[in-house]
């Protein structure tokens, strides 16, 4: 059984064991705008939760896609590089950005269910 | 949704119909303006490109200089050869500092009717045009007076099918010259008449046109083209990338004080009467600059890879050495890659040298590359 948690920063985890896909959330694909270039994490690569995982950028602006908690890569999606604008039209599912092990899964703590992350974006906007 | 722009921002005589329009509104020097509509930037571009887009750009500063002498009391403050402009005509041009950095860049028109020989027409950008005003009555208020026409709207309409979409509102404008202006009657479907002044111009790349409107009447004016089957709203993010691929100019990104005309690979607005007589602030540095050249250049820079280079992305050359800075840079749409452009030491501006960006900590390969990105295609008279 999977759970899903969110980040402040607009990405969402799903948590499946000890791995996590991550991704950015519906919110921030319509917040970004038009996706135009991706560059995803190699597996292997170590990841502090809240540290820079992965860019996304759309015409106007670059952002970074943090990692929600602390791991390694596993798998970043190949294929968003080629077809970035995944992430506007698939954010949760097929635009997930990549996948990670769990080293301290208490860190799953600090982030929101999807009910306080639906909270979280309306008192944003 | 609460307003994001905020309180105190301005707003154009469009507001309600960009919100109207599903508008994205942010703040942008000082006026809340739409960004993006629903169809979004990439589209938005896109569609510009293709057919033709309305973009509101109200922000900017219109005003009209009118005295005896308004030619030679405005020249003294820019590079432009205005005593040889035509009635009628366009002429892009920059407001100096007295050691040649550019203080705006501007849009002057000399007004062919009848009655408007001691007058000319300024556009100039939105976060300038206070400092810009002020420095032209500070400098020149003794020759000439400024009338501000804040109550004034100004919209654009850019693309290829910009000519053949005007022309059903104001008979004639199809055959304007490129870089000229005339007014001319919109006629409305209710019959009615807006006064409107017309311009062959724009800052897309395309041929098409800036129409200054009064206030009150720009949303009927709005409406009428938004209503053309070629016609959708554009919004200030696809502005910036259509003008960016077009290599033109971003006032406090691509020049600034800092940066004099020739730096600005803007050599070609120095009249050659003014290159000869002078007279314009900073006229010695920049003829200096003409003739022995300058030290830094503002070039094309084609990232090789998919990457996009953001402004402030530090140049380096082959062997790592620091040599410029891009100023604008992001995804060019049309060419379907990034795009950038900034200054470069001069040894390095010509196209086709190697170079390489500072990317989030990463050497990207790039080339020096000639402007623009996307060919113009401005109107082009039979005659």
């Amino acid at each position: 059984m999977s759970q899903l948690r969110f980040t402040k920063d607009h990405e969402w985890v799903r948590v499946e064991g000890t791995t996590a896909t991550v991704g950015i959330t519906e919110f921030a694909q319509g917040q970004l705008g038009d996706v135009v270039f991706v560059e995803v994490p190699t597996k292997g690569k170590a990841l502090n939760a809240g540290g820079e995982a992965a860019v996304v950028e759309s015409v106007k602006a670059a952002s970074e896609v943090y990692a929600p908690v602390s791991g390694s890569v596993t798998e970043g999606n190949a294929a968003l590089p080629d077809a970035p604008d995944t992430v506007n039209k698939d954010p949760q599912g097929a635009g997930w950005f990549f996948k990670m092990t769990i080293s301290n899964p208490s860190e799953l703590d600090a982030l929101m269910d999807q009910a306080a992350y639906d909270k979280f974006v309306a008192d944003a906007s | 949704m609460a307003d994001p722009a905020g309180a105190d921002l301005k707003t154009t005589p469009l507001n309600a119909l960009h919100i109207l329009l599903g508008g994205k509104m942010v703040p942008f020097a000082g006026y809340s303006m739409p960004v993006q509509y629903p169809l979004g930037v990439l589209k938005e571009h896109l569609h510009t490109r293709a057919h033709a887009g309305l973009f509101d750009v109200s922000h900017m500063g219109q005003a009209e200089l009118t005295g005896d002498d308004v030619i030679g009391a405005l020249e003294s403050l820019i590079p432009g050869d205005l005593k040889g402009l035509a009635a009628g005509r366009i002429r892009y041009s920059t407001l100096l500092t007295e050691t040649g950095g550019i203080i705006d860049d501007l849009m002057i028109t000399k007004p062919a009717e009848p009655g408007s020989e001691k007058k000319l027409f300024l556009i100039v950008n939105a976060g300038c045009k206070e400092g810009d005003f002020d420095h032209i009555l500070r400098r020149l208020g003794s020759r000439i007076k400024l009338t501000r026409f804040e109550d004034r709207a100004l919209l654009a309409l850019q693309g290829p099918s910009a000519a053949k979409v005007l022309v059903r509102f104001a008979a004639g404008c199809d055959a304007m010259a490129f870089m000229s202006s005339r007014v001319a009657k919109f006629a409305l479907a209710s019959g009615h008449d807006v006064d409107v002044r017309l311009f062959r111009s724009g800052y897309t790349g395309e041929d098409g046109y800036e129409i200054s409107i009064p206030g009150d009447r720009a949303e009927a004016v709005a409406n009428a083209l938004l209503a053309q089957p070629e016609i959708q709203p554009i919004g200030l993010g696809a502005r910036d990338s259509l003008r960016l691929e077009a290599g033109l100019c971003l006032y406090g990104s691509d020049i600034d004080t800092t940066t004099t005309p020739v730096e600005a690979n803007l050599s070609w607005i120095i009249g050659k009467r003014r290159k000869l007589e002078g007279g314009f602030p900073g006229a010695n540095k920049i003829i200096e600059q003409i003739n022995m050249g300058a030290q830094k250049m503002r070039v094309g820079i084609q990232p090789i890879g998919k990457a996009p280079a953001r402004a402030h992305t530090e140049i380096l050359d082959e062997i790592g050495k620091t040599i410029g800075e891009i100023t604008s840079g992001g995804f060019g749409p049309s060419v379907n890659k990034p795009v950038a452009m900034g200054y470069i030491q001069t040894a390095f501006a010509t196209p086709g040298t190697k170079v390489q960006l500072m990317v989030r900590g990463q050497t990207l390969p790039a080339e020096v590359v000639a402007l623009p990105f996307a060919p113009h295609r401005y109107f082009k008279s039979k005659s």
